[in-house]
């Protein structure tokens, strides 16, 4: 039990980001009740690292579920450092997927001529349907939310996908009260998301106030940085002078520029997120 | 998709847009969020891009309906939630899919909304959908509803027509108690009186929508309600229990004294953590742990409360409910009631008054099936007793959902039931009055408990009879009034003509239960001990004593069959291995386990004082309980 109880409890200013942290507990804990072979996807972003922050809150210091990471071989290598740090500091079940299959065909963008939804397809969404399967695991959380994008707008707390990894956008289970549907058939397993009602600038007050560790790349060096990170190839930078917490949160208040518009693989069609999600895709 | 927004230490207010499909919600969000700056850069372009990729006009809407499928129909799905800024700071908007065909969307959608905004197409009027959603809204407990009349363009921005919608609307929505509900004339397409004043109806002098907006409140805090703590889960780190869990209404504080219901154990808040913090005390919302000074059993499901304000504990659960199952509710069914983290089996004993919210309250009908998208008044029998609040006194102890199927199929309203203090008020404001006949109520209230079934079952040899001995014991010097039905003594009797095949089995349970219930009826705690193997016979027993309006335990005494042949007290396993002896359940006839339920004994691993405590414990809150209704 690392408890310390000489520290000061947090300001009750901050009460939106207790209510939000309060809603995030309770869900992970629900998520934690209902299945036994549960799992936390860590893309090593500040929103997976916002999230294990909470589960290491929602169990006392202790997080209960082994972590997955969803390794690409093409994330910037800071972010590897960065994961294998606070899987040894946090002592964290760590387990690391790969497609390596398609990364030995090349099978990637741009190299292997995929286009670039064809890749994380093959990278991401392929190597998480491949650990899920080995690991027999029922839910994973991910630390996705609504306001991210159109799509992940419409999403549930908990979220089943089928078999073949489809969401069925078209008939979501009803939530109401605090109340969720857990029970699907078999080859179901459901994506449970605690941080859907957080907002980026939420996500950044956290880390502020509970001085969450992220990863450097997202503070600004030679007048960029990263808003979102991905893989290499895909994600860009943007023009940002902030280079701490304090001036992230301050950038984005006055910000216009939307989070994912770095993300090429969203542009390349009208459609390509939901064909992404539709798949499997976080 | 919105990246610009204001932060204030307050919760934004969460708005929900309801009304019925096509009346204008997704155009009237894709115009606030356009004029008040809260898209990000290029999401306008990437609209108009989708629009002229489809041949159509600009189309608001597709701000909101990301989906292709909502694209290519022009149709709502699911809800999306989505950051306004407005003069005021920061709220929530939801955009709900007003097709009947996705109403558990717009429920969902709503559910979460501190209050809502009702779209009516000023060409169109009050239509189906737009009634149900009303009531919905109204069922769902919001209090700030506004009424917006769209396509006030299509009707040349009429006064008159206006104001029919207007008398019309207010018509309907005093039938189900929403009063006083401002209207606002708009046109979403042209953006008339969206952000600005109209100089299109110089008539109208209320507020925009964006005015609207800004003119509803966040809930208040509950922190001074009666305390009502839901348990999630126990989690044991070393020797320290931490019961996790979340504070629904009131104040906790260290030190409290506290009662886990359902089954009444008192302990002493003895730490509150907010890992990696302690704290003083925790708020309504607060999700806590907490460890108690006494090693008090607790387990998920339970809420606590203060002594003194105490939540309502009952088998029967009454209520208001809206339907969304795929088939009709009917009387007998079987389902599962989920409140707070409770989860009980339970059956729909009574269905009253019920009608249908789209269209009139002519249709009410006095009793039958509830139809998907109908509500109506009904009464749930559960399985074991539930813990909950009114829903007018405590909104989040007082509302449930109701389960068929693994589907979240109907939410409830709990309109009634009494608190252990009412009963009392109820018991002597009524003494006048003439009874018809006596009640399960007015036994428990000579014997000073309640009546009811405590079924043993296990195999020959697991310990049953030897165990409803002991308990018989426990609870006869206690004063209970108690009788044993042991399965051997009552096929020398009663069951004599009764032989082992298997119909003879289920009559052989089937008559027993029958006595059973009516020991129980009359207020005697029956403990029954039947290896009864099969589930469907457990099942069947259960609901005989349930019509009678007693509780039904099951208890499963177990114990391995090898320690159960060792035993062998009546050297029936050695005669079944001989051969001598058929179908002997264990050995050439099946046992099949229990799967829910209320208690598991295991006998091999405990004396049988322990065993008979651990019943004891279990039961006796539970015969104990005479409040509820």
């Amino acid at each position: 039990m690392n408890l310390m109880p000489d520290l000061q409890a947090p300001a009750r200013s901050s009460s939106h980001l207790d209510a939000l942290e309060s809603q995030s507990i309770y869900l992970l804990r629900e998520a934690f009740h209902h299945f036994k072979r549960l799992g936390l996807l860590w893309s090593i972003g500040k929103d997976s690292c916002v999230l294990l922050h909470l589960a290491r809150k929602a169990f006392f210091g202790r997080v209960p579920f082994p972590l997955i990471h969803v390794d690409t071989g093409f994330k910037p290598p800071e972010m590897i450092a960065f994961r294998d740090r606070l899987a040894r500091e946090w002592n964290l079940d760590l387990r690391v997927s790969q497609n390596a299959g398609a990364l030995a065909a090349g099978e990637t963008f741009p190299g292997g001529r995929l286009s670039r939804v064809e890749c994380c397809t093959k990278l991401k969404t392929d190597a998480l349907r491949a650990t899920l399967a080995a690991h027999e695991f029922q839910a994973v959380l991910v630390g996705i939310r609504r306001d991210e994008e159109g799509t992940r707008a419409k999403e549930r707390y908990f979220s089943p996908r089928d078999g073949n990894f489809a969401w069925n956008v078209k008939d979501q289970p009803p939530e109401v009260w605090g109340q969720f549907q857990t029970d699907f058939g078999p080859g179901t397993h459901v994506r449970v998301h605690p941080l859907l009602h957080w907002t980026e600038l939420n996500v950044w007050e956290y880390i502020e106030r509970e001085h969450i560790p992220v990863v450097d790349l997202y503070f600004s060096r030679d007048g960029r940085r990263y808003r979102s990170l991905g893989c290499a190839p895909c994600t860009g930078t943007v023009e940002s002078t902030a280079s701490n917490v304090a001036e992230i949160i301050a950038e984005l208040r006055a910000t216009k520029v939307s989070e994912r518009s770095t993300r090429a693989q969203d542009g390349e069609s009208e459609d390509a997120f939901e064909i992404l999600r539709a798949g499997g895709y976080m | 998709m919105q990246s610009t927004e204001t932060s204030s230490t307050a919760p934004a207010v969460r708005i929900v847009i309801a009304g019925s499909v096509d009346h204008g919600k997704s155009t009237l969000v894709g115009r606030l969020l356009h004029e008040t700056g809260s898209l990000a850069d290029g999401k306008m372009a990437a609209v108009r891009e989708a629009c002229l990729r489809r041949g159509v006009e600009f189309e608001w809407a597709f701000l909101t309906d990301a989906l292709q499928a909502e694209r290519d129909q022009n149709v709502t799905i699911d809800a999306a939630q989505i950051g306004l800024r407005t003069p005021g700071g920061r709220v929530l908007l939801v955009d709900a899919p007003g097709h009947e065909e996705f109403l558990k969307n717009m429920v969902t959608g709503a559910a979460s909304a501190d209050a809502a905004l009702l779209i009516v197409a000023a060409d169109e009027g009050w239509r189906e959908q737009s009634r149900r959603h009303a009531y919905l809204l109204g069922f769902l407990g919001l209090r700030q509803i506004k009424i917006i009349v769209n396509k006030l363009d299509r009707v040349e921005f009429s006064e008159p027509a206006f104001r029919r919608l207007q008398e019309d609307g207010r018509t309907y929505l005093k039938t189900i108690g929403i009063e006083g509900a401002e209207f606002i004339p708009v046109s979403a397409r042209a953006g008339e009186n969206v952000v600005a004043k109209s100089p299109a109806m110089p008539w109208y002098v209320g507020p925009s929508v964006l005015e609207a907006l800004d003119g509803f409140t966040a809930p208040l805090p509950l922190d001074d309600q009666p305390l009502r703590f839901i348990v999630q889960d126990v989690y044991r780190h070393g020797e320290r229990r931490i019961v996790a869990g979340r504070v629904e209404s009131g104040t906790l504080r260290l030190g409290d004294e506290i009662v886990f219901w359902p089954y009444h154990k008192r302990a002493t808040v003895a730490s509150i953590e907010r890992w990696p913090v302690v704290l003083d005390s925790a708020g309504a919302g607060d999700s806590i742990g907490i460890v108690l000074e006494s090693s008090a059993f607790v387990e998920r499901g339970a809420i606590a409360s203060h002594p003194r304000d105490s939540p309502i504990v009952s088998n029967r659960l009454h209520g208001s409910l809206f339907w969304l199952g795929r088939q009709d509710l009917v009387c007998g069914m079987h389902c599962r009631i989920k409140l707070g983290t409770q989860d009980v089996l339970a059956r729909v004993a009574t269905i009253e008054r019920i009608f249908d919210p789209g269209r009139t309250f002519d249709g009410e009908t006095a009793t039958g099936s509830l139809p998907r998208h109908g509500a109506a008044e009904v009464s749930l029998e559960l399985r074991r007793p539930l813990v909950f609040d009114r829903h007018e006194r405590i909104a989040s102890c007082g509302r449930f959902v109701v389960q068929m199927d693994h589907e979240i199929a109907g939410g409830g309203i709990v309109t009634r039931g009494e608190y252990p203090g009412e009963r009392r008020e109820t018991k002597s404001a009524n003494v006048t009055e003439s009874r018809g006949l006596i009640t399960a109520a007015d036994h428990a209230s000579r014997h000073g408990h309640r009546g009811g079934v405590v079924w043993l079952t296990g195999l020959s040899g697991a310990g049953k009879s030897t165990i409803a001995r002991a308990l018989e014991g426990e609870l006869f010097t206690r004063g209970l009034l108690v009788s044993v039905l042991d399965g051997d003594n009552l096929r020398r009797g009663l069951n004599s003509d009764l032989g082992f095949a298997p119909a003879d089995r289920v009559e052989n349970i089937r008559r027993t239960a029958e006595v059973a219930r009516l020991l129980a009826d009359a207020g005697s705690v029956v403990i029954v001990a039947l290896i009864s193997p099969y589930r469907a016979d457990r099942a069947h027993a259960r609901r005989i004593a349930l019509e009678g309006g007693g509780d039904f335990i099951e208890v499963y005494v177990n114990a391995p069959l090898a320690v159960c042949e060792q035993r062998d007290p009546k050297h029936l396993y050695q005669k079944a291995r001989a051969g001598s002896i058929r179908d002997f359940t264990g050995i050439d006839a099946p046992y099949e386990e229990p799967e829910d339920p209320e208690i598991v004994i295991s006998t091999s691993q405990f004396s049988i004082a322990e065993s008979t405590d651990q019943l004891l414990e279990f039961l006796l809150p539970r015969v104990m309980t005479v409040a509820g209704s």
